[in-house]
């Protein structure tokens, strides 16, 4: 038997991964990959619940989850190739036009 | 017998996940990306979600992930990144991090989270079932599905104006 | 007829505006017309109510008349309403008699002026104001006349505005009015923190039972009040302001500064005669400036060679003579001389008025001289009028000036009978050396000017004045019992019941803890020692002829004695140069006062309030700044907020 809390751990390791990639990668599309991870470490934690609580309410919600995943990857890589057209670079500190 | 499937499962997991922030290379870190999210189907299977499992792999490892190979590709991305370890800064936040993370989960354990939820519930045969999701889906959650079809509709249409060349 | 009373100030009012917003258009003709009929329906309308007024029995001779509640806020309720009882019928009757004369004779004096219209717009609205303020049943409505006409002297003064030195001559006689307008203000307050209102019956029949004989409240609201009087009546300290007045036309002179609006103060004095007379030291104080003023301004007089100079500080000295009255307790004397010398101050300014016409605007009378035949009805009046203020049996200045006098000895004390009468000398003196070098001797006119005789429309009321000024002094005939007409038209309001006085004053001294010593009051007769008062006509009248022969001695016979007498003498340079008193004043108050206003400009204006705004304003851009730093452009940095702040909510949280 393996308690719940330690599918919770799992998450959030995950988690805190995903947050470690977004927050130490200059790449943009590994910092995407990285929010990715983010979002499946969420799944993960529904879907442990709902079969601790014989609910089926958890795994509604990561089936939205997934759809706005996927709807969110489509646009950010639209946006990255759209921003790669102007500069030809991946690297996430130069895009500061909107600085100050 | 369960523990014997989830802490291998779920160290696989983790491995391939900071194999994705750790490769120089995008594409490395891609197929790290595909490694962590079917070991995560496999954690579903063992959590007796069925139809997520089979939608992770679909959607997830086989619909976004080949859509990230695909801007890779097109835009040659090379890894220009490689010096990123050495930063100064990025060993303090890590590290700080990981601390962080180490105390958060001892709060959790601590808490007498077991006693709470310990044993699990009994579960029907239909448990994770498509047909048991699906009539979920479709009598008290048939809005968010509905509004997540637009989304979707709109995420597309999006996509399509943004990466569209310019005419000129 | 006395409901006709609204119509009075309403008159002029109307002609105003019609000239002042129509003026142009009408033509010089019509506005002449609008303006001095008004005035004439004014005067006309005065006489009615005055028929109405001698119709009511003596005690009960006040008609007030209610327009309209003006002022409802709390316990100050103040009406707009008029009063017209005995003195203020006689003021009023002056104003707009006097008035009309003064507004014919600008019809053609101001003939050849383009603003016409605007001059004659300035005088009906002056009218106005003097009228509300003699007509005023409280306080407020004095005061909205007392500004109302300074206001207009301020206009009139500086008539000829493309003239630094009129204007800057408007600007003194405001700022000066204004001092004393202060005092009156404060005055009023205390009044109506006294008594609770400002209306003239209430707080007259309030005065005995409220106010202690020569206590401190009454003592300094009547010296306030004087205060103020002495500002619009150009009295020390307040008189500088008069003889720069004399930058404005020649008629607004005779009117304003001459029959009407100095006389103001003597209208509030006489007013409040109650108030004065429970304050004996105030009236010491009165009598003294008053006669102070009297002989100070006369010395001036003797030195000045600008023929409306003389005039103005003529003017300063016969006002004295009105003051020095008041402070003695005679106030029927002090209105006899006030209508006295309006007709006939206004007759010698009007008289200047055509001779500087005939001249072609010159006013020294160092350049005139021998004026005799090329004006013979101005030379005639004037000289009319210079016998009457130099006080000469049976004109009516004689009648006036001599019973000031005699009340001044019989009630005041020998001091004040001294300067009074040193002041009829130096009267007589320097207003017949005003008549001898312009009129008489030889003619030092400029060649270039061609002197003539002023048309019928100036000449007329100059008539009419010096037939006023030769027989106004039948209104007050002396020595016989009854016959002094303006004595019994004025006993209702200047009646005081000295019996209350003294039994209230006792009571509240003795509450007080105070012994009271008020029974000398309750001997306060009529002087009826009627030697004395023979033998001191005498006396004036030989004081007069003393200062006459005089006269004629310096400037006739002896045209060089003056120079001999005053050559190199310092005390003449000083008189001439009227005492420095306005140097003194720019020295001691002016200069400190614009200093003082320039460091708090530029100290406290500019840089401290200026700049505390400014520093907050600069405060809000310095933090923006520092918080524009957050908005660095990086993505990472933005993520790392999140981050950070969603670990502080978990932290919270748990």
């Amino acid at each position: 038997m393996v308690p719940l809390s330690h599918y919770l751990i799992v998450s959030s390791i995950l988690f805190f991964i995903g947050v470690l990639g977004v927050l130490l990668r200059r790449n943009v599309i590994v910092v995407f990959m990285s929010v990715e991870i983010m979002l499946n470490a969420v799944n993960l934690s529904l879907i442990g619940f709902d079969r601790y609580l014989n609910q089926h309410d958890g795994q509604v919600f990561s089936f939205m989850v997934m759809a706005v995943a996927a709807a969110e990857v489509s646009v950010g890589l639209a946006i990255i190739i759209s921003i790669f057209r102007k500069k030809p670079t991946i690297n996430l500190d130069e895009f500061n036009l909107m600085k100050w | 017998m369960e523990q014997f499937i989830f802490y291998p499962l779920s160290l696989v997991c983790i491995v391939f996940a900071i194999g994705v922030i750790v490769n120089t290379s995008p594409i490395s870190s891609a197929i790290s990306l595909i490694g962590m999210m079917l070991g995560l189907a496999g954690l579903f299977v063992l959590l007796n979600a069925h139809l997520m499992a089979i939608l992770q792999v679909l959607v997830y490892a086989g619909a976004i992930m080949v859509l990230f190979m695909f801007v890779i590709m097109l835009l040659n991305l090379k890894g220009d990144d490689e010096d990123w370890k050495s930063r100064g800064k990025n060993i303090l936040l890590a590290s700080l991090s990981g601390v962080f993370v180490i105390t958060l989960l001892i709060k959790i354990i601590g808490d007498g989270f077991d006693s709470a939820v310990g044993k699990p519930a009994a579960l029907s045969e239909t448990f994770g079932t498509t047909a048991a999701v699906g009539e979920l889906l479709f009598t008290d959650f048939v809005l968010p599905f509905e509004v997540a079809s637009i989304l979707l509709l709109v995420a597309m249409i999006g996509a399509v104006v943004l990466a569209k060349t310019k005419l000129n | 007829m006395l409901s006709l009373t609204w119509l009075v100030p309403t008159f002029p009012l109307v002609g105003s505006i019609i000239n002042g917003f129509w003026g142009l258009k009408i033509g010089k003709d019509n506005v002449g017309k609008v303006a001095c009929g008004s005035v004439i329906l004014s005067f006309i309308t005065t006489l009615l109510i005055l028929i109405g007024l001698i119709g009511l029995p003596a005690e009960s001779r006040i008609y007030e008349q209610v327009m309209f509640d003006w002022i409802v806020a709390g316990d100050f309720a103040v009406q707009w309403a008029y009063q017209v009882d005995p003195l203020s019928m006689v003021m009023m009757l002056v104003i707009t008699g006097v008035g009309s004369l003064i507004h014919i004779f600008s019809i053609g004096y101001m003939k050849e002026e383009y603003s016409y219209y605007r001059y004659f717009a300035y005088l009906n609205l002056f009218m106005f104001a003097m009228l509300i303020l003699v007509m005023g049943s409280n306080f407020l409505l004095m005061f909205i006349g007392w500004e109302g006409v300074g206001c207009c002297s301020y206009f009139l003064i500086g008539y000829y505005f493309d003239k630094q030195s009129a204007c800057d001559a408007a600007t003194k006689a405001f700022i000066v009015n204004r001092v004393g307008d202060f005092a009156f203000l404060l005055a009023v307050m205390f009044i109506f923190y006294i008594f609770g209102t400002i209306d003239y019956t209430e707080v007259f029949a309030a005065a005995p039972h409220k106010l202690i004989y020569d206590g401190e409240i009454a003592i300094i609201i009547t010296g306030f009040l004087f205060l103020g009087a002495t500002g619009k009546s150009a009295q020390i300290p307040l008189y500088t302001w008069l003889p720069d007045a004399m930058e404005g036309p020649t008629p607004v002179s005779a009117l304003i500064h001459a029959a009407t609006m100095v006389t103001a103060g003597v209208y509030l004095v006489v007013r409040c005669n109650i108030l004065f007379m429970m304050a004996p030291m105030t009236m010491m104080t009165v009598a003294f400036v008053g006669g102070g003023t009297a002989l100070f301004a006369a010395t001036i007089g003797m030195t000045q060679w600008d023929i409306k100079r003389v005039l103005a500080y003529s003017t300063v000295s016969q006002i004295g003579y009105m003051f020095l009255g008041c402070g003695v307790g005679a106030f029927t004397a002090a209105i006899f001389h006030l209508i006295t010398h309006a007709f006939f101050k206004a007759c010698l300014f009007l008289g200047s008025g055509s001779v500087i016409h005939g001249m072609h605007h010159e006013q020294d009378i160092r350049k005139m001289g021998g004026l005799k035949k090329h004006f013979p009805k101005t030379y005639f009046t004037f000289l009319v009028s210079t016998l009457a203020i130099a006080g000469i049996f049976p004109l009516s200045g004689f009648f006036s000036k001599d019973e000031i006098l005699f009340h001044s000895l019989m009630d005041g004390n020998i001091f004040l009978w001294g300067m009074g009468i040193t002041g009829a000398l130096l009267t007589a003196f320097y207003m017949f050396r005003l008549v001898f070098i312009t009129f008489h001797g030889e003619s030092r006119v400029d060649p270039h000017v061609h002197p003539h005789e002023s048309p019928d429309v100036m000449t007329k009321p100059l008539m009419i004045l010096a037939t006023l000024a030769a027989f106004g002094g039948l209104l007050g005939i002396p020595l016989v019992h009854g016959w002094h007409v303006l004595h019994n038209w004025l006993e209702p309001v200047l009646h005081i019941d000295w019996e209350l006085i003294v039994a209230n004053s006792t009571r509240m001294m003795e509450e007080h803890g105070h012994a009271a010593h008020l029974s000398h009051l309750l001997h306060h007769e009529e002087h009826h020692d009627a030697g004395v008062e023979v033998a001191l006509m005498f006396l004036s009248v030989g004081v007069a002829i003393t200062g006459i022969i005089g006269a004629y001695l310096c400037y006739i016979k002896y045209p060089k004695l003056p120079e001999t007498l005053t050559d190199g003498q310092w005390g003449y340079e000083i008189v001439k140069n009227k005492y420095m008193v306005d140097e003194i004043y720019d020295e001691t108050i002016v200069k400190p006062v614009v200093k003082g206003s320039r460091l708090l400009w530029k100290e406290a204006d500019a840089k401290a309030i200026d700049g505390s705004v400014n520093g907050v304003a600069q405060i809000i851009g310095w933090c923006s700044k520092q918080a524009k730093q957050f908005q660095s452009g990086y993505v990472r940095n933005y993520a790392l907020s999140m981050i950070i702040g969603f670990t502080i909510l978990l932290l919270i949280t748990f």
